[in-house]
């Protein structure tokens, strides 16, 4: 499955290392990835793909919301196709 | 990949703006649990619907996981009963009521619709049996819905069931939130309290009802002061991204339950909360409050909006479509009425051109049954001949008056009461008989 995945959060150093090891720890492969800092507050986007992993998707979302909350981290992670839904014809 | 700013827009859509999906509908026909005897008809009712609507929820709460979209409700429709329960020789259609409540209860979804009777042309035995049984029922059962139409634009209006409906909406005091009394009422429609699973419906459909007066609002209010052009092409933009993702969700919903999509309802569905309402919209267009003049022009252009920017992001159309103006379940419109700006003669214009009608809206208990007949056969008349659905859901108060608060918690939200004209229409009513189907009703 792919899912676009969100992360806001103050920016520090770190963010990035900290979510992407943990997707390569449960073998979520990330297909594309954008991120900026836009005052101050980083933003990155990834799209995923779950399909790579042994967890299913409830456990990859949990693991993400967990760390999220630990490192003071906003993620969403959600299936695609909605944002394709919404803003493409 | 997508573009960032897209991204973002949606996930504030959500986060802030109280989009989401507002009803997954599932109609199941129950014609074939017709019995004579009424005990066995309830058991076959309350078998068929747990099974049919078993993984309903289920299949709800995962796709609100999977794709980031609350979907507020799952609901089911059924069969207007008073056609299912026609053949049961005896008993107290309040069993059926009783076996629907139980059914949704056991599946877990918030309303069950259908408690119904279509009498627009006159009364079966059997619809006069339900209607009958209307209050008692409302008020034992929780989430049983139900609704009676009265009038048609093909078959005029019923003016005996109007008058009966007045009798029957006093009756049943605050339960009659639950009631809904249309003209032209539609088959498809998956908002409560108004739907059931009509005649021309498959075995079982879904059907999704969308929602995001909140996010028509606050677009609204990155295009301040531009004219009306500007405005009508921000709201369809809007209705567009909504409904596309209403398309999605109800696709994804009809697969994984292996039931058939039936419609999306393009609808802009206020709650209660702050920033989800349809008067705050139309006042962003520029009336200082919902009700004064030019409130009915502006709900006309938002309705058409809608329906145009939904209409192509959707294969199939259908329900209600268009802007709800429940008086209870719109913060700004309860602010309106609380301002005395609002009133009902302006709610019956604006129903001209909104998708239904007078939607839960508290009258003082001491209003003659006569009174809510003849604001029910106004309603009606408005829908017959501009060939639209009309609806009344009106609640007379008991031992309330006018400027007084009824609440009816969660969803439906409070009600101030509200003033009606209590000049007599007794002999109006009483006078009975079908008023004709208008002329251009005859089409052929």
């Amino acid at each position: 499955m792919k899912a676009i995945m969100t992360v806001t959060a103050a920016d520090r150093v770190g963010i990035i290392a900290s979510v992407c090891t943990l997707l390569a720890s449960m073998d979520v492969n990330i297909l594309d990835i954008n991120q900026t800092v836009m005052q101050g507050i980083f933003t990155m986007t990834l799209l995923v793909d779950t399909s790579t992993s042994s967890h299913n998707f409830d456990e990859i979302k949990s693991a993400l919301i967990q760390r999220g909350e630990n490192e003071s981290l906003v993620i969403h992670i959600q299936r695609a196709d909605i944002f394709d839904a919404m803003h493409r014809v | 990949m997508l573009n960032i700013s897209d991204i973002m827009q949606t996930l504030d859509m959500i986060d802030h703006q109280h989009l989401d999906i507002r009803t997954i509908t599932m109609g199941i026909s129950l014609n074939d649990c017709a019995d004579p005897d009424i005990d066995a008809c309830s058991r076959k009712i309350y078998d068929k619907i747990s099974r049919r609507a078993e993984n309903l929820v289920k299949v709800g709460s995962e796709i609100e996981n999977e794709y980031g979209i609350p979907i507020i409700n799952k609901r089911i429709s059924v069969t207007p009963i008073a056609q299912v329960a026609a053949a049961c020789e005896d008993g107290n259609y309040c069993v059926i009521g009783t076996a629907l409540d139980k059914a949704a209860k056991n599946c877990g979804v918030n309303f069950i619709g259908g408690f119904s009777a279509l009498v627009h042309k006159g009364f079966t035995d059997s619809d006069l049996r339900l209607i009958n049984a209307i209050p008692e029922t409302l008020s034992q059962t929780e989430l049983v819905c139900s609704s009676v139409n009265v009038a048609t634009t093909k078959a005029g209006i019923n003016m005996d069931a109007v008058a009966l409906m007045g009798r029957i909406v006093k009756q049943t005091g605050e339960s009659a939130a639950k009631l809904v009394i249309f003209s032209n009422a539609v088959e498809d429609n998956p908002f409560m309290a108004g739907a059931f699973h009509g005649a021309g419906e498959p075995e079982c459909v879904i059907n999704v009802g969308v929602s995001g007066p909140g996010v028509v609002y606050k677009a609204l209010q990155e295009v301040k002061g531009k004219s009306f052009d500007i405005v009508a092409e921000t709201v369809k933009r809007t209705a567009f991204r909504i409904t596309r993702m209403g398309q999605l969700v109800a696709q994804v919903a009809s697969e994984k339950l292996r039931v058939p999509f039936g419609v999306v309802d393009l609808s802009l569905a206020p709650t209660p909360a702050v920033g989800d309402s349809v008067a705050r919209i139309l006042e962003e267009m520029g009336l200082e409050t919902c009700g004064t003049h030019g409130t009915t022009a502006a709900l006309a252009l938002l309705n058409d909006a809608v329906k145009k920017g939904g209409v192509m992001a959707s294969g199939h159309v259908g329900g209600l479509s268009g802007a709800f103006i429940p008086v209870s379940e719109d913060e700004g419109m309860i602010e309106s009425v609380r301002k005395g700006v609002l009133n009902i003669e302006k709610l019956e214009a604006m129903t001209c051109v909104c998708s239904v009608g007078l939607d839960m809206i508290a009258v003082p208990g001491e209003t003659s049954p006569e009174t809510i007949a003849a604001i029910i056969a106004d309603e009606a008349a408005i829908g017959v001949i501009n060939n639209k659905t009309t609806a009344v859901r009106l609640i007379a108060a008991p031992g309330k008056s006018a400027g007084d608060t009824v609440e009816f918690g969660g969803l439906l939200g409070s009600a101030p009461v509200m003033r009606v004209n209590n000049v007599s229409c007794k002999k109006f009513i009483e006078r009975g008989g079908r008023i004709p189907a208008p002329i251009h009703s005859l089409r052929n």
